[in-house]
């Protein structure tokens, strides 16, 4: 049995982007042949933890210890070279080349100067098996592989760097369950082989899986270092958001019975990521969508916002059908929908421009007559919408790339609020959101059902969905498992419709 | 002076004042340099004779850069300037051949011309998904093949009208050129669209992210069609001038314009990329080139080293402001 | 088993070129009085290699993601440069031929440098450079002139063994010994990682900056190969705006036509030549169907413009709407 020793060794690291602190005085220990697990909240400062230790960005402070010497890691490359790797969620794979060229990117075997093209797909086609991605074919090009299968290739190119560390990003979030299996058994084989293994991820049963030793970070710092199994699931949860976990959600109105639903969807279809897809949505209501990731939630929003071609199956807004086919006509007057869409970065905002510039941008039609646009009829919206969110923004005049995180948030929804929709849409809101400013969206989602909005958001939260939600569909490979009301809605019910465990449904009646 | 004081100072300067870019600065500051350096050569250069003449000269280009400027906010090229300029010329003076209707419709004509090309362009870019340097490349090479058929091959023998001679070298109020009067008509007409219509917010809206624009429900396919051909338009409209000026049109007439408008959309701040930038600055790098070019060409240089003077220029100042921005 | 329609459809756009090509090619000479002969074969090579030259040279700067609107500029200046050293004895002449590669180089090298450590965008630092290169060229060259080595001019644009062009052979040659090795090197995947995801690349610590800069400069010496060929079939030096104007454009239409993505990543310099060769065989096409000449222009904008729809109309019937915008 190995001696395990400090293989890494973090003390100290801070790191600031412009006004904001994503890092202060953050430690971290690494055990060779351990399988070291990272909790925390979004915005806690996982990612930048990584980043610093992959060599993407460096710390403006603090001090690395590889086998007890100081290090530092310029670049990526850099740290490839120490045996520290990182798998990332998809991002270090170059669409346009193949799964060997993408394994091997880094040191490829070469012969005269050129890549020695043989040589390299033979030591991909080793990675993959060692794997469990044998099913993959070295010469096929990233791009036209699903998600699931990029995500094996990365972890394939990572093993083949013959790391030290190893560190996994929410690795498994896009993976099949069969892959899961295979790839711990992966990480398993790895630890006992003596690599130190950094795990990053919100499943909490994975981590009951694999790890030994546990972190949780909260605001930038380690707040708790601890050996495995020993903290209940309720004081990490606690730890990781510093206070009671039962968060204030605002309270639930009764349902009210044989209300005509403002959206009814019938057998909704879409290529082979949804499948016969029906619920209803009435006035007042919040809906939630759940399930693992990736199961189709993000599409369905999409597809009713009028985003996705070809979709089979019948939509009606207040009883009549409607064939939606851009955003343009989803958040017509008719219609009347609003979608907040997953990246508010490249989805939901223009960074450089103004506050005033983006919370007027989905309203421009009402605003302007024949074309101008009327600056008193925007100002005074645009009043209205800051007090309603408490947006904090100095000066409406400054890009809104400058907001914190929340507030940019609270500006997208701002934005699609100035033309009062019925039919909310909200693609996960709160991912990367402070809890404060997660609070006030929840209220104010309360508040527009409460004033005849329908609402369906689709969240990664278990908690905002049993909190917030009056109904929640759960998703299962594009598909609807579940159908849970009012009080049906427990964090068991929904893990175990999530997994798509057919005990479910006996579980639940045993435990009304 | 209290904050609440400096802000409300600011408030009530005029709000293009306000959002002064380090770039139009800049263009306007090499500006007064260029004329202090014009004037050690010889002391004419800043006589009000010459200013206007200058004015003047760079209104053709004004004409033409202010299309460029609306097509490369989106994000996009406008490669095709060169033969809808020359078209747009060609075909108004073509239809002034036809009698004295043809004559009346001569302007509107040759202008529905290069907005033609613009909806072509618009409809490849937008509908078709194309990029936008491939796609005016291709509409430049059928206009001139076009064009090339139309004349049989040789120098287009059509006059201009007096209409378009009169727009182009007349002056309606004395000591004003009558193109000047046209630049500053086009350009207050794309300041108002840029700065308070609808259209010019989607503008900037597509140009920094067309992704985030598509899902707040703009139709983005729409405007970049209308900007690509009024982009066509004023092209064309620039050829009618430049014809008027010479009183025919001329074969490649349009050649000289295409590097210069881009050239003078960019150094007056605008990004290439799109999404960024005032009509201040365009106005200011088409003075800028015009001054340039018409500084050099007063000096007697050869066209080899006003050639390279005006790629020096364009470096050195697009390094000075032009940079993309780094990571880490 | 399956390998063979991986590779099938990774080479997709240059077969689909090669193609287009084989089949204008065959019509062309099926329909030309002379027939498949020797001398039809040499003057269609002749006239297409210069463009073969400027379109490899532009497909260097693509597959970054980048574009050289200087290349046509870079030609005129080392044909003029070439009228003026490429004379002599074989020595001489030798020197000569490395200087002219030398400059056209540096001048590629010039507009990496810009691009990647001065971080300006390509599009309008190489408009900037193309003026200066064209300067420079106008300098050496005010009026038409000069002369070359001709019996190396001869030799190079002559026949080999009576039968194959030479300057096919010396285009072949170009791809063995600068494309094929460069485009398979670590610093040739780096720039094509560059053009299709640069965050990608930089997380996988390639040599993004020094694969970018060298096809920079190899392009810039591509371009100066086919300033030398100019020069062999004028004898002469001329900086004639228009022709390098013209080269520049109807490189990037060649580069499109051969199945190169302008938005980089994908493509390769073979497929772009056959996509040159297809342009000016257009022309051709015309001659021996008895069209007047006037009508070449036309035709060559018509085919391009259909080549890009068509292209594109696999990006049109996507069926997330979201692909659309990168």
């Amino acid at each position: 049995m190995q001696q395990s020793y400090d293989l890494f060794r973090m003390e100290g690291i801070s790191k600031r982007y412009g006004g904001v602190r994503a890092l202060e005085q953050a430690s971290l220990t690494l055990k060779a042949g351990k399988i070291h697990a990272l909790l925390g909240e979004n915005g806690a400062g996982k990612s930048t933890l990584i980043k610093i230790m992959s060599g993407v960005v460096s710390p403006d402070q603090g001090t690395m210890l590889m086998d007890g010497q100081p290090v530092t890691f310029p670049s990526p490359a850099a740290a490839n070279d120490a045996g520290v790797v990182c798998v990332f969620q998809e991002l270090s794979l170059i669409p346009e080349l193949s799964v060997a060229d993408n394994i091997m990117v880094s040191r490829p075997p070469t012969r005269f100067g050129m890549i020695d093209r043989r040589a390299q797909r033979r030591i991909a086609e080793e990675a993959l098996v060692r794997t469990g991605a044998s099913d993959i074919h070295p010469l096929a090009l990233v791009k036209d592989l699903p998600l699931s299968r990029r995500q094996m290739v990365e972890i394939a190119k990572a093993l083949a760097r013959k790391p030290r560390i190893l560190i996994l990003d929410e690795a498994t979030s896009a993976l099949t369950k069969g892959d899961v299996r295979k790839v711990f058994e992966v990480l398993k084989r790895l630890r006992s082989e003596g690599l130190a293994l950094l795990y990053i991820s919100h499943r909490m049963n994975e981590i009951a899986e694999l790890a030994d030793d546990c972190t949780v970070f909260r605001n930038g710092s380690n707040v708790a270092s601890y050996p495995a199994g020993t903290k209940s699931d309720e004081d990490v949860i606690e730890m990781m958001i510093g206070r009671e976990y039962h968060s204030a959600y605002p309270p639930k109105p009764e349902p009210v019975p044989d209300k005509k639903p403002v959206l009814d969807v019938q057998n909704l279809s879409w290529g082979d990521r949804l499948h016969d897809i029906s619920f209803s949505l009435k006035a007042g209501e919040i809906v939630g969508l759940g399930g693992l990731d990736g199961q189709g939630q993000r599409d369905l929003l999409l597809a009713l916002f009028g985003v996705l071609r070809d979709v089979k199956g019948t939509v009606l807004v207040d009883g009549e059908p409607v064939r939606i086919e851009s955003p343009t006509q989803a958040r017509d007057h008719g219609i009347g929908m609003a979608l907040i869409p997953e990246d508010r970065k490249t989805e939901g905002l223009m960074l450089p421009m103004t506050v005033r510039e983006n919370l007027s941008f989905a309203a421009l039609d009402q605003l302007a007559k024949s074309g101008v646009i009327d600056g008193k009829k925007e100002q005074t919206l645009i009043d209205r919408m800051m007090k309603l969110l408490s947006i904090k923004a100095g000066n409406l005049d400054v890009p809104v790339g400058t907001l914190s995180g929340g507030n940019q948030q609270k500006v997208v929804i701002a934005k699609w609020l100035m033309r009062s929709p019925r039919i909310v849409l909200l693609n996960d809101p709160t991912r990367g959101i402070d809890v404060g400013t997660k609070q006030e969206i929840y209220q104010l989602l309360r508040r527009l059902a409460d004033e005849g909005a329908a609402i369906l958001f689709y969240s990664t939260d278990y908690a905002e969905l049993i909190g917030c939600c009056d109904k929640v569909l759960v998703l299962y490979d594009g598909a609807v498992k579940r159908q849970l009301v009012g009080p049906e809605i427990t964090e068991h019910a929904l893990l175990a419709s999530a997994l798509n465990l057919p005990e479910a449904e006996r579980v639940q009646e045993l435990a009304s | 002076m209290s904050e609440t004081g400096t802000v409300r100072m600011t408030e009530r300067m005029p709000s293009f004042v306000r959002r002064l870019d380090r770039a139009v600065v800049i263009a306007f500051a090499c500006i007064v340099l260029l004329l202090i350096l014009g004037s050690l050569y010889s002391s004419s250069f800043l006589s009000p004779e010459y200013l206007l003449q200058q004015l003047k000269v760079a209104s053709f280009l004004g004409v033409i850069a202010t299309g460029m400027m609306l097509v490369i906010l989106l994000g996009q090229i406008d490669l095709s300037v060169p033969w809808a300029v020359s078209t747009g010329a060609m075909m108004a003076c073509a239809a002034a051949a036809y009698g004295d209707v043809g004559a009346a419709f001569a302007i509107p004509f040759g202008i529905l011309c290069g907005v033609a090309i613009g909806v072509v362009n618009g409809l490849g870019v937008a509908y078709l998904r194309i990029p936008s340097m491939i796609m005016t490349l291709a509409t430049n090479a059928v206009a001139q093949g076009a064009m090339v058929v139309y004349t049989g091959g040789f120098s287009p023998q059509d006059s201009a009208t007096g209409a378009m001679r009169f727009l182009a070298t007349g002056s309606m109020i004395p000591g004003i050129p009558n193109v000047v009067i046209i630049w500053a008509l086009v350009g207050a007409g794309m300041v108002f669209v840029l700065t308070r219509t609808s259209f010019g917010r989607c503008v900037y809206g597509i140009g920094n992210r067309e992704r985030a624009a598509y899902l707040s429900g703009i139709n983005t396919r729409r405007i970049v069609l209308i900007a690509f051909a009024v982009a066509g338009g004023l092209s064309a409209l620039g050829g009618i001038l430049l014809a008027g000026y010479a009183s025919k049109a001329a074969q490649s007439m349009g050649d000289a314009y295409l590097l210069p408008a881009i050239a003078a959309v960019v150094l007056g701040g605008t990004s290439i990329i799109g999404g960024r930038g005032s009509y201040l600055g365009t106005i200011a790098g088409v003075i800028l080139i015009t001054l340039l070019q018409s500084i050099l060409s007063v000096m007697q240089m050869p066209e080899a080293g006003r050639q390279i003077i005006y790629g020096l220029v364009i470096i050195v100042m697009l390094l000075l402001y032009g940079r993309t921005a780094t990571e880490r | 088993m399956k390998d063979w329609r991986y590779w099938l459809s990774a080479q997709q756009g240059t077969l689909t070129a090669v193609a287009i090509f084989a089949v204008m090619f065959v019509i062309y000479t099926a329909n030309h009085p002379a027939g498949f002969t020797a001398n039809v074969v040499q003057t269609a090579a002749n006239k297409g290699v210069l463009l073969a030259f400027v379109a490899m040279a532009q497909t260097l700067v693509v597959i970054t993601a980048g574009i050289d609107l200087s290349v046509g500029m870079i030609l005129l200046l080392t044909n003029c440069l070439a009228s003026w050293i490429v004379i002599g004895t074989p020595l001489e002449t030798a020197m000569g031929v490395i200087a002219v590669l030398l400059v056209g180089a540096l001048c590629g090298a010039i507009n990496g440098a810009i691009v990647i450590y001065g971080r300006l965008q390509p599009i309008v630092t190489t408009i900037a450079t193309g003026a200066v290169y064209f300067g420079i060229a106008l300098l050496l060259r005010p009026f038409p002139g000069g002369s070359v080595n001709e019996d190396l001019a001869d030799a190079l644009t002559g026949r080999l063994f009576g039968v194959i062009p030479s300057s096919l052979v010396t285009l072949a040659g170009v791809v063995l010994v600068v494309w094929i090795p460069y485009s398979r090197s670590v610093y040739g995947r780096a720039a094509y990682a560059a053009g299709s995801s640069e965050t990608a690349a930089y997380m996988s610590g390639m040599p993004i900056r020094r694969g970018k800069f060298l096809s920079y400069t190899l392009g810039g010496l591509i371009a100066a190969v086919g300033g030398l060929f100019l020069t062999f079939f004028t004898y002469t030096g001329d900086a004639a705006l228009a022709s390098g104007n013209a080269y520049t454009l109807f490189s990037i239409a060649a580069v499109v036509l051969g199945g190169v993505s302008l938005f980089g990543g994908k493509g390769s310099a073979i497929g772009a030549i056959f996509g040159a060769l297809a342009f000016r065989t257009i022309g051709d096409l015309l001659f021996v169907f008895d069209f007047d000449p006037i009508w070449q222009p036309l035709f060559q904008g018509l085919i391009l413009l259909v080549a890009v729809s068509m292209g594109a109309i696999a990006l049109v019937r996507v069926r997330n709407r979201l692909e659309w915008f990168l």
